[in-house]
Parts: structure tokens; C-alpha cells; sequence
């Protein structure tokens, strides 16, 4: 019986990159569980008060949406909505091509990663730089990321150098603090050099329409400084109703992704720059993207929304550790991924319907995310999705039901069943003509059969 | 998660629902829980048509399958009084998964009514029957396994203060205890490389405090972690929870 894509792409990782997710993974886990409850009388109330944050705003952003985009454009920000991947991807090209701009520089997005904005870019004769240290890595080595807050956490710091080398930045040197000031003087030219800096957004304000970013690295503050253009790609899920819900976010988001109070650059962008401010964008564009969100909405699995992409889930995922991102397949590793990515698949569902399986439905995803989405339970949800429409990639190695359901709800035939199992405690498995018990005994015993043992025992037992 | 559970009644009466792994695996298991019950007064009936809680059609994705088996589960256990699981895992199928998977079913009502008089042993001893400490005697340094299915419920707190409780008992705890041993289910089939993977780690934080006994409320992980450890040439003594409360009460026929 074949396993399941991701396990069999687990089999296959190098030990080495296993085991430096796996502990890379495990020590910021535990970093943060050690913050929040040194911090917090009682962490968890704070989660569950952030996730009803976040539904209130999924569950109003008819209102929300154009509150925020009436406070953007008070505040001199122009707005554009973006349906597809295609017409985000069109806008940040139109607003380029308007003022005659060829070169870009990219604070980290994971959006920008989900509408394919560099290629697209590219392919029309655009510069499109990334100036976070691990996505301007994937940039040169032409990879993708596998973690969302650390895209190169699949790399080591050997393999990194030979990249810096092979570009031209310097002989080898693996030390980090090189690699790092390599880095940093190439990209200083890049920021003076580009004419528009493109950033996400964390959050926007429904209330003031502040756009929120947080970096730890300080390039989001490069990138708005030297460029005379600020374009921030923002999903539509990403609003707050208050400014005062930012409190908790921060809070919440800076331990949870990275094991922070609160992460190194918080920057809150009422607008381009005032006549009276010597420096910063002339223009200032957000573009709400929505590129299958609002199916996700209106999907049985809309809590995802909720998420503020911190990672904490992907670091605690026991699954994760064993097979780190590329293993998804999408943008979004992880249990928010295998979530998430099937749902934005639209009608590429099938595609990814085996994401939803990687999960031994263990929980602590949902122990650990800040605004206490039931990822097991959309998991469970997407599972029987799969299943309903005939998704053939979501049953690779999953034993059939059919027959078991048959018995399990008839006590004579379990009972006879009971009684006959017997016969594995005499019969090798491997001449069993069932997948399921050779891929268990692979690596484990099975246990003596005593099928009806109980049973007799209860009935024969003098009476109390 | 069902809220307002329903609590014993001044008769102690209760229902067991041994599960499908006792019925053909670990027949000691569910008779520890019937001694365990009755040394607390509990009367303990057995509804012989009980197969198995829905869940492993539940968790593999076949819904449709599972609400078959739920709903013979439901009519199996009729009446009103306690039904006591001896798995974590398969009383959380019972109060949270089935009403999940029947939130747009006709006879949604039913599976939660059953849902909210569902309890896990350990809890429903702790927080059912207010039993907070256990007699008797048992010599054993123990790790104890928090299965996953018993996060957000009362299980492990309650498992682990009943068997601190006892005399002679020290639970040590280990590394990594949030993390999930591997079994997982169908899981364990459909993901032979991770699963062993997480096993091989989890036993690995077992081993380093050097328990005698590996104990759990679950006894799905426990033939999982066991299975992996027998298998690896390393056997490893594995009880549930409700086998180290009886002996303890049985001192001289302890195993």
C-alpha cells in the first residue's frame, strides 16, 4: 500500500535538514510557551479573546471592508481590490507602468508568494527584489519557502555561503554576521536605486486605517524610505476593528511567531508623507487581495481566516518537524496550510485534498494559535470533503470503512468477528491480505488478540 | 465541547463503553475499569450490543460511514445514566467528534444528549464522582503519556493526581510532553515514516527518566509506543491508568 505524498517526502529528507527543522521548530515552541506563561496570568483566556476578535472580523467584513477603505482614502491612501491573483498582480504592474517605475524592492509577504507577483513582474521586464534576509536567499537560489516566518528554515548556513559565492557576494564565508553585512551592503544600493517598495500588511484599522507591519530585520523601513512608492498587498481578512484589538494581536503575535514581546520593528503607516515630512513614499497604494477568501468564508472551514500567520502551529506540528514545508506543496506549509491551501485551491481542491490527512489530529495546533483556530476540527471537516467528492488523493493508504461500518453496526457480525480475529495470533500478517496490518507491523508488534475475552469475563462473573 | 455534562446520579449507576481496542486487545483494561467503578460504589452495566465509538471512519475521512456506526452507538446506549469510557480518545469522539459530524443531521439532539452524559474514566472519577486521592499501595516510578484526545478535558490532570495520590507511586515527568506519540489512527497506516518517527521520539523522552511503567489513558498510543518498542527489541512494561488504580487496591496480585 503506497503512504501519503507527505510521508513519503519525509522519508526522503536528508537527516541532517530533519533534524535542524526539528530542533529549530522545537526551541521556538518552547520559547514561547515559556514567555506566554511567564507574562500572562493566563495565556490561553487571551487567545480564545483574540480569536473573537478576528471571527467578529470575518463575520463583518461587509462593514468592515469599507470602513477601512473610506478611512485609507481620508488618510491619502489610494485603494485597490483585487478579486484573483491575476488582478493583484495586474495592479502592482499598473501602478508601476503608470510612473514609469522598473524597480521594486519586497519587504517579506507571504501574499506576494501566493499571487506569484515575481514572475509576473519579471516576465515583464520589472525588478522585483527581496530585501528580507531569508526570502533574498530563496530569491538567488530560485527556492520557495517552507516556513512562514522563517522561509529558509529547511537551509543551513553552509549552503546559504555557497549561494552568497556563486552570486558574486564574496569568497566563501560562513560565518552568519558575514553573510549578514554581505547582504546588507548589496542591498542598500537596491533600495536607493528602486522606485517603488512593496510591503504586506499585518493589520489594517478598520477604525483609523493604520496599516501595521512588523519586521524584525528594519528592511520594511528601507524599502519606505528611499522609494517615492508604497504598495501593500493585504488579504481581506486582515483587518482589526480598533486600533485598542492591536494590543492583544501585538502582543500575542510577536511570541507567538518568534518567541519576542514584541518584534523588533512595529510600524504603524497613516499615509504616504505629509508636505511637511522630509522623507517617505509620495504614494501610498493598499491592495486588499482576496484570491478565493471569500469561497474560504463561505466554506465550513471560515475560522481559518482568523489566522495571523505567526507559525506557532507549524512549529509545534509534530508532522511539520518531520517533514518541514516543501512537503505541502503550497505556499502555506503546515496545519494552517493544510487548511488553508486546499481551500484557496478553488477548483484545484482535488490537487491538495491529502493536505487535510497529515495530521494525526493531535491538537496542539490549535493549543498554540494565538487566535485559538479548531484546526483539527477543519481538518476533520476537509477530510470528509475529500471523501465526498471522490478526491483520490486524500484515500492513498487509508484503509476503506465500508465493510468495518457494516459490522461495527451489526453486534452479531462484530461479535463473530471478535471471536475470529483470533486467527492473526496464528497466521503471519504478511499473509493477510490486508495493507493496513503490513504497514502497522512495519514497525510495530501487534498485540495478542483476546477478541469476546471481556465480554465472557462480564457475563461469567458472579453477580455483586 | 459539551459544557453541561450530565452528573452521576446518588445511585452510581453507569453504562461502560469498554471500546473496540479492549473488546479485542485489552480485556484486562476494561475489567480494571469495572473493579476500579465498583470499589467506588459505581454499578456498573455492560449494553452488549457495543461495537466501537465511529471514530477511525471519523478520523480516516469517511463521515458518511462513521454517522452509521455513531448511530448504532447511540441506540445502543439508551437511558440516562453516566457512560464511562476508559480512553480518552474515544469519549472525546463520543462528546465532541460525533457532534461535529451530525451538526446538520435530523437527529443531531440524540448524539448530543449522548455526548453530555459521556465521561473519561479518569475524570469522571475526579470531577464526576469527587474523588480527589486513591488507597492502597503501588511500588513504581511512572511516565505518564497525556493523550492527545484528553487536551482541553479534565483527563490527564485527574489521571496523574489519582496516581500521585497513591502510596508508593512517583509520576516523573518527561521532555516534550505536548507532543503526540504517533498514533494517530488511520494515521499510523497512511503515515508509517512520521508515525514511527514520533513514536521513536517520544519514547525517547520516556526512556530518559527511566520509568517502570509507561501508562497512558489511552491504550491506542500505548499499542502504538509499545509496538514500536517491542518491535525495536526494547520492550517497554506500558499499563493504562485503570490497571495501576486496581492494583494498587490488590497489592498481592499486582503484575
Amino acid at each position: 500500500m503506497a503512504n501519503q505524498p507527505i510521508d513519503a517526502y519525509a522519508a526522503s529528507l536528508p537527516p541532517d535538514k530533519r533534524e535542524s527543522v526539528y530542533q529549530s521548530t522545537k526551541g521556538t515552541h518552547e520559547k514561547r510557551t515559556k514567555l506566554l506563561w511567564d507574562h500572562f496570568l493566563d495565556p490561553n483566556e487571551l487567545r480564545q479573546t483574540a480569536g473573537r476578535i478576528k471571527q467578529h472580523v470575518i463575520e463583518n467584513l461587509d462593514t468592515l471592508l469599507p470602513a477601512a477603505e473610506a478611512k485609507l482614502q481620508a488618510n491619502g491612501v489610494q485603494v485597490h481590490w483585487a478579486p484573483t491573483a491575476e488582478d493583484a498582480c495586474a495592479a502592482v504592474h499598473g501602478i508601476m507602468d503608470a510612473r514609469g517605475a522598473t524597480k521594486l524592492v519586497k519587504s517579506k509577504t507571504m501574499v506576494s508568494e501566493e499571487i506569484e507577483l515575481t514572475p509576473y513582474l519579471e516576465k515583464r521586464g520589472m525588478e522585483a527584489l527581496e530585501t528580507d534576509l531569508g526570502e533574498f536567499i530563496i530569491q538567488i537560489d530560485h527556492d520557495h519557502p517552507s516556513h512562514i516566518v522563517r522561509p529558509i528554515i529547511h537551509k543551513n548556513r553552509r549552503e546559504i555561503a555557497t549561494s552568497f559565492e556563486r552570486e558574486g557576494l564574496g569568497d566563501y564565508n560562513d560565518e552568519p554576521e558575514v553573510i549578514t553585512r554581505r547582504a546588507r551592503d548589496f542591498l542598500r544600493q537596491k533600495y536607493l536605486q528602486a522606485d517603488v517598495g512593496l510591503t504586506g500588511g499585518n493589520f489594517i484599522s478598520a477604525e483609523s486605517g493604520r496599516l501595521v507591519l512588523v519586521t524584525n530585520e528594519g528592511n520594511s523601513r528601507f524599502c519606505l524610505a528611499a522609494p517615492k512608492v508604497h504598495i501593500a498587498l493585504v488579504g481581506i481578512e486582515k483587518l482589526v476593528p480598533r486600533d485598542r484589538d492591536l494590543g492583544l494581536l501585538l502582543n500575542l503575535l510577536g511570541r507567538s511567531a518568534t518567541a519576542q514581546q514584541l518584534t523588533v520593528y512595529t510600524e504603524f503607516i497613516t499615509g504616504p508623507k505629509s508636505p511637511t515630512q522630509p522623507d517617505g513614499p509620495e504614494e501610498m497604494h493598499v491592495i486588499f487581495v482576496d484570491n478565493g477568501r471569500t469561497e474560504v468564508l463561505a466554506s465550513q472551514c471560515r475560522e481559518i481566516l482568523r489566522c495571523i500567520r505567526c507559525g506557532a502551529c507549524l512549529n509545534v506540528c509534530p508532522i511539520y518537524r518531520q517533514a518541514s514545508g516543501h512537503a505541502y506543496r503550497s505556499v502555506y506549509p503546515g496545519p494552517v496550510g493544510a487548511v488553508l491551501s486546499p481551500l484557496l485551491a478553488g477548483k484545484q481542491f482535488p490537487e491538495l485534498a491529502d493536505l487535510p490527512k497529515a495530521s494525526s489530529l493531535c491538537g496542539a495546533c490549535n493549543e498554540v494559535c494565538p487566535v485559538d483556530i479548531p484546526i483539527p476540527d477543519l481538518l476533520l471537516r476537509l477530510r470528509d470533503k475529500g471523501k465526498t467528492e471522490g478526491a483520490p488523493k486524500a484515500s492513498i493508504g487509508v484503509p476503506p470503512m465500508g465493510g468495518w461500518a457494516l459490522m461495527a453496526s451489526q453486534p452479531t457480525a462484530w461479535k463473530a468477528a471478535l471471536a475470529g480475529g483470533k486467527v492473526i495470533n496464528h497466521i503471519p500478517t504478511k499473509l493477510i491480505p490486508f495493507p493496513p496490518l503490513q504497514s502497522w507491523t512495519s514497525s510495530r508488534t501487534l498485540p495478542e488478540w483476546r477478541g469476546g475475552s471481556f465480554r465472557k469475563w462480564m457475563k461469567n462473573r458472579p453477580s455483586k | 465541547m459539551i459544557s453541561d455534562r450530565q452528573l452521576p446520579a446518588a445511585d452510581r449507576r453507569v453504562q461502560l463503553m469498554a471500546t473496540c481496542l479492549c473488546d479485542a486487545f485489552y480485556d484486562d483494561v476494561a475489567r480494571a475499569t469495572v473493579e476500579v467503578l465498583e470499589h467506588l460504589g459505581c454499578i456498573v452495566e455492560f449494553p452488549e450490543a457495543q461495537t466501537c465509538c465511529g471514530q477511525p471512519a471519523f478520523n480516516g475521512g469517511d463521515w458518511k460511514a462513521s454517522r452509521k456506526v455513531v448511530r448504532h452507538t447511540v441506540k445502543t446506549f439508551t437511558g440516562d445514566v453516566p457512560v464511562i469510557v476508559p480512553s480518552g480518545s474515544c469519549a472525546a469522539m463520543v462528546f465532541h467528534g460525533a457532534p461535529l459530524e451530525f451538526e446538520k443531521e435530523d437527529d443531531a439532539p440524540a448524539v448530543d444528549a449522548l455526548a453530555r452524559r459521556t465521561w473519561e474514566l479518569a475524570d469522571f472519577i475526579v470531577n464526576g464522582l469527587g474523588v480527589k486521592t486513591w488507597p492502597g499501595k503501588f511500588d513504581a516510578k511512572i511516565a505518564f503519556h497525556r493523550s492527545c484526545h484528553s487536551r482541553g478535558s479534565g483527563t490527564s490532570e485527574a489521571a496523574i493526581s489519582l496516581l500521585e495520590s497513591i502510596d508508593g507511586v512517583t509520576v516523573a515527568p518527561f521532555g516534550e510532553a505536548e507532543q503526540c506519540c504517533g498514533f494517530g489512527g488511520t494515521f499510523s497506516v497512511s503515515f508509517p515514516h512520521i508515525s514511527a518517527n514520533m513514536g521513536t521520539l517520544k519514547l525517547d523522552n520516556v526512556r530518559a527518566v527511566e520509568p517502570d511503567y509507561l501508562v497512558s489513558a489511552d491504550m491506542s498510543c500505548l499499542m502504538h509506543m509499545g509496538g514500536l518498542a517491542e518491535k525495536a527489541g526494547a520492550p517497554l512494561k506500558t499499563r493504562h491508568f485503570a490497571q495501576i488504580l486496581r492494583d494498587a487496591l490488590n497489592p498481592a496480585t499486582a503484575g
